[in-house]
């Protein structure tokens, strides 16, 4: 066959064409950043401002103050919502000190005739205990829809209709926005709300027993909601939908028909809360979210029907007097809170713990808050990206996942942790804090072979306590944030003793040459269990004692824990049998008490020994009375004395009690204590006034940037790099000549 | 071609009806409205009344498909599938378990920034791998062709996690060229929208490049071919011109039924990226074990999957004659 020309269209290198595309494409992005960084993934006009960079992996549930109870969404509302009181930002132990409050309160103790009772008296004798609470005047809401009024003093935005809302997608397009001032009436209306039962707040369970009448106004309320669905109901007939019907008109309770004597206006800046006994910890609630004011004007403008269809809701567009507010809610991208204008006079604190100064902390000491214009929250779900974007310089601040962490920091000799060279270099600080926070394993105490409180049993659980080795637990799995706990209450919480007095006597022996806890070792172990009844690991008729491990830790990355486990098991000869199930399976076990070896943690509500011994207590037995003691530990002594501590005021005599009730506990060791988890932030050199501080969660309004060297760094930082692209092209360009040259030898000689 | 498509819908509502009891029947056996409401309700405090007290408020106190409580009409409509499920139907999506949002809406909002990221990816994917393939097969036989293929192989034996962490690394952390994520509106997504597109199209290539490369070495060999190049037409026409033409059907049946789901986003490319797609929406449901929305997007699926199809058999009747309804 005759060779053919081959038309001029398809003459040429047909990869030069794509070079020069990539090449254009090149530059329009570099246009299109408008910048010499084109990875900044900030519009440009950001670059001189005053904002704060940090991300959020998981959209928040809930940004409802009654709801809301998981840190990600303190973060946000924290800085949006002011209750009474907060935490010091800088003193330690943790302070409260006023915020919207002219004074912390004091609690009045009354009997039952209604006579005052002094400070200390026994918790059988109070029969009510009195909350006053004044608050400041003239603090004012930030500018928000629901404020706007109408001449007649009528609310602006009422009756709503979809057409009304067009062009509206959240609380900033509203054309008109007014604010008004705080009233006592605001944060009344908010402990009502805890009791709505539409509202499902996660702490009414745990209030209801204490704040007076909180259980019959739920009651009360709940009543309402079923005679309203039982009309609605009739009125639809068969054919009746409630989920369409309470999508379409949700059902709004009227909070001022049925009494709640546990809330008292005194007056509008004055306001009182009853409870039913005696509960010192009480005043660490008032510091939460969950007694943040909310204004009646905000409950009646989000009650809109056409608001909910744009899902423009309290869950998503918070009022508040704190110094943010919420600018962009889209928490598929991002979460932005802006300042709000008319937040209230607050200043940094002058008054720090010892070293503060040194550290520059009190260097903006009675400066006006907040120093930030901006807080952007953007969304990171994959641990890499975030971690790539953070040494960019692209946020302000970053935790250490377990990807990142020998990136990030070494161990010196003497076992401290230190930032890496790498670190260092960019100015990037470290800081480390113990948690408020316990992870242990246990027993489940109510089982024959490992339950009970026998000395036998108790040197088995004893003896697991010192194989299990949670400094090899922590070093291995944890990257060696832990502290390894001698009892349930971590540092920094009343109660908590260091060095020699203050080790686990069980499971430890104290090393005064070093002066430090040595765990005691495998032989002591061994000889305790055969003191159980088995030695070797065996049982009477000499076959293996076996254990059951129930977790929920069914990812794959798990596996080597759960080996771990059985591994040190097995020193003693045991034989754990692992029982991994997801975690509705493992809650099912844990509720049943089916179940012999578990893991499991506990996060701290308020820095107090109440709520790390109360996991302890019979009455709070997740079997009998599901509570939070999982391992459904049951002493009376212990009992006897927790009853005593946990109303009490923090004194030498609570110190004592809570000493025994340590030593109980660790003889009787219904968990192995486990570890304090340490928390590993990183913050860049241009972030100030960083302090780590586990209860307060309004942080942000003491935080000031440097945003002049942020932008130096990041430019510095992130300058493109070109030439291996144009390499790569060219290489391309230069693989395929050979064979263009083949296939138009081809065209020319005829395929044959 | 009406009475076809309306016939392929009708059959197509008992398939869509199926879908939606099986998506309720497993929800209700693998994963119980207690393990909903102990997920939702979160770790703390979680006693049975709130749980009780969670399924009552949200629709989940009722039987599952018979209320032999009730009497008449009632049996069927006071139940969690009548209640939950049926609205479906009617693209009633309803609320989220977890939060209360309205999910058409969601869903609605989504939908945008997955097409931002899908589109460009599967049009440019389509047209890279069409290019290359018909240079491998103007090139068969030379070395270009051998290595490829050798390099189709290659990529189609990694995983796109993969492509997408290295992306990530050479673009966005060594060149810097490229933001490593996120996401933005309007103008300003297009410098965000690069890199995953880049990458999507790249981790595609190699099993789009073979298969196509494959469908035209077979269109080639055909007699029609060798009468055109017996005419003395240029191998460049004949690839070009003719052979693609005919290539159509399966490059169609590859392509068309791909569309509809471009709406429904990439699951793994949206969460390394942070595009806030519809892939996104769904992972986080399934984490959460928000029945409502998994329900939704299962749903949503389905009815993609079976418009998808119809749109494929169209599109046989537009590059081939041939082939007609009946």
């Amino acid at each position: 066959m005759a060779g053919v020309p081959v038309p001029a269209k398809y003459r040429g290198d047909p990869l030069q064409g794509v070079e020069m595309l990539f090449y254009a494409f090149l530059l329009a992005v570099m246009i299109v950043t408008g910048s010499c960084t084109p990875n900044d993934p900030y519009r440009s006009a950001e670059r001189n401002k005053n904002i704060f960079y940090s991300t959020f992996n998981e959209p928040p549930k809930h940004l409802d103050p009654a709801k809301a109870y998981s840190s990600d969404e303190y973060e946000l509302i924290g800085q949006i919502y002011e209750p009474a009181i907060q935490y010091h930002y800088l003193i330690r132990p943790y302070t409260l000190v006023p915020l919207t409050a002219r004074a912390v309160p004091a609690p009045v103790y009354l009997d039952k005739n209604g006579r005052g009772l002094p400070d200390g008296v026994l918790p059988e004798k109070v029969y009510r205990a009195v909350y006053e609470i004044r608050i400041k005047k003239g603090i004012m809401y930030q500018p928000h829809p629901a404020f706007a009024k109408e001449a007649d003093g009528s609310p602006l935005y009422k009756n709503l209709t979809p057409k009304d809302l067009e062009g509206i997608d959240d609380i900033n397009d509203f054309p008109v926005k007014a604010a008004r001032e705080l009233k006592s009436d605001d944060y009344i209306l908010e402990v009502m709300r805890l009791a709505d039962p539409a509202i499902e707040s996660p702490v009414f369970a745990m209030l209801e027993k204490y704040i007076l009448g909180l259980h019959e106004y739920s009651e009360a309320l709940r009543a309402d909601l079923e005679a309203a669905r039982r009309q609605r109901r009739e009125n639809a007939g068969p054919a009746y939908n409630r989920t369409v019907d309470e999508k379409e008109r949700p059902i709004v309770l009227d909070y001022k028909k049925h009494p709640l004597p546990g809330v008292e206006k005194v007056d509008d800046y004055t306001y009182r809360i009853i409870l039913k006994a005696k509960y010192p910890q009480f005043i660490y609630w008032l510091a939460m979210p969950f007694f943040a004011p909310m204004p009646e004007e905000a409950v009646r403008f989000y009650s809109e029907d056409a608001l909910k269809d744009r899902n423009i809701t309290l869950n998503r567009f918070p009022v508040g007097t704190g110094p943010y507010m919420m600018d962009r809610y889209n928490p598929n991208m991002e979460i932005v809170l802006g300042r709000n204008k008319n937040f209230h006079r607050e200043d940094y604190p002058d008054k720090g713990e010892a070293g503060d100064d040194e550290k520059g902390l009190l260097e903006d000491a009675g400066r006006p808050l907040p120093f930030m214009d901006m807080i952007v929250f953007k969304q990171e779900k994959e641990a890499i990206p975030r971690w790539n974007k953070f040494l960019q310089g692209y946020y302000d601040n970053s935790g250490i996942t377990s990807e990142s962490f020998d990136t990030a920091v070494t161990v010196s000799a003497a076992g401290r942790a230190e930032l890496t060279a790498q670190m260092t270099q960019k100015g990037i600080r470290l800081l480390t804090s113990v948690r408020p926070s316990v992870y242990y394993t246990g027993f489940n105490m109510t089982d024959d072979t490992v339950g009970g409180l026998s000395i036998e049993k108790q040197k088995l659980r004893q003896a697991i306590s010192i194989a299990l080795d949670d400094e090899e637990y922590i070093e291995i799995f944890n990257n060696g944030r832990g502290v390894p706990a001698m009892s349930i209450l971590p540092p920094g919480i009343f109660g908590y003793v260091e060095g020699a007095d203050g080790i686990n006597p069980y499971v430890y022996k104290w090393d005064s040459a070093r002066k430090k806890p040595v765990r005691r070792d495998i032989e002591y172990a061994g000889k305790l269990m055969a003191e159980a009844g088995f030695p070797g690991g065996r049982t009477k008729d000499g076959s293996p004692l076996v254990i059951t491990f129930d977790n929920p830790w069914t990812g794959a990355d798990m596996t080597p824990v759960i080996n771990w486990y059985i591994k040190r098991f097995r020193l003693l000869g045991i034989q754990l049998e692992n029982k991994t199930t997801d975690y509705n399976r493992f809650q099912e076990k844990m509720t049943k008490g089916n179940f012999q070896f578990f893991s499991w943690g506990w996060n701290a509500d308020y820095p107090d020994p109440e709520n790390f011994y109360f996991l302890l207590s019979t009455a709070n037995g997740k079997v009998k009375y599901q509570g939070e003691n999982a391992s459904n530990y049951s002493n009376p002594e212990f009992d006897r004395l927790f009853k005593m501590m946990e109303n009490m005021n923090n004194s030498p005599e609570r110190l004592r009690l809570i000493k025994e009730m340590t030593h109980i506990t660790r003889q009787d060791a219904p968990l192995v204590w486990g570890f304090y988890p340490v928390a590993f932030g990183l913050s860049h050199a241009w972030v100030r006034n960083v302090k780590s501080n586990a209860m307060a969660n309004n942080t942000m309004k003491y935080i000031r940037l440097d945003v002049a060297k942020r932008r130096a760094a990041r430019d510095e930082w992130n300058r493109p790099i070109l030439w291996p692209i144009a390499a790569a092209a060219a290489l391309l360009v230069i693989a395929a000549i050979p064979a263009i040259i083949a296939v138009r030898k081809r065209m020319r000689g005829g395929r044959g | 071609m009406l009475t076809y498509i309306i016939r392929r819908i009708l059959y197509a509502v008992p398939i869509v009806i199926g879908v939606n009891v099986l998506t309720a029947l497993l929800f209700f056996y693998v994963n119980t409205p207690d393990d909903m409401a102990r997920k939702i309700l979160g770790e703390k405090n979680v006693t049975p009344a709130a749980i009780e007290n969670w399924k009552k408020d949200h629709g989940y106190g009722l039987p599952a498909f018979l209320n032999t409580k009730e009497a008449g009409l009632a049996t069927v409509t006071q139940t969690i599938f009548y209640q939950k499920s049926v609205p479906l139907l009617w693209l009633d999506f309803g609320r989220s378990d977890r939060n209360n949002i309205d999910i058409g809406r969601e869903i609605g909002r989504r939908m945008w920034a997955s097409l931002a990221i899908s589109l460009p990816m599967f049009t440019f994917g389509v047209f890279i791998d069409l290019f290359f393939a018909m240079m491998l097969a103007y090139y068969r036989g030379t070395y270009l062709d051998i290595s490829g293929v050798v390099f189709c192989v290659i990529m189609m034996s990694v995983s796109t996690l993969f492509y997408i962490i290295g992306g990530q690394f050479i673009l966005g952390k060594l060149l810097k060229l490229f933001p490593i994520s996120g996401y933005d509106t309007g103008v300003y997504s297009f410098k965000f929208l690069v890199l995953p597109v880049a990458v999507g199209v790249i981790s595609g290539a190699g099993i789009g490049i073979r298969f196509y490369r494959t469908v035209f070495l077979e269109e080639i060999n055909k007699d029609y071919i060798r009468t055109a190049r017996a005419k003395g037409l240029s191998e460049a026409k004949v690839l070009f011109k003719h052979a693609l033409k005919n290539a159509m059907i399966p490059v169609l049946t590859n392509v068309v039924v791909s569309i509809p789901f471009l709406f429904y986003g990439s699951l793994i490319m949206e969460s390394f990226f942070s595009i806030p797609g519809l892939g996104n929406f769904t992972i986080d449901a399934i984490q959460a074990q928000d029945f409502a929305i998994v329900r939704s997007m299962v749903y949503m699926g389905s009815i993609l999957y079976i418009v998808g199809l119809i749109l494929t058999d169209i599109s046989y009747t537009l590059v081939d004659p041939r082939v007609l309804f009946e």
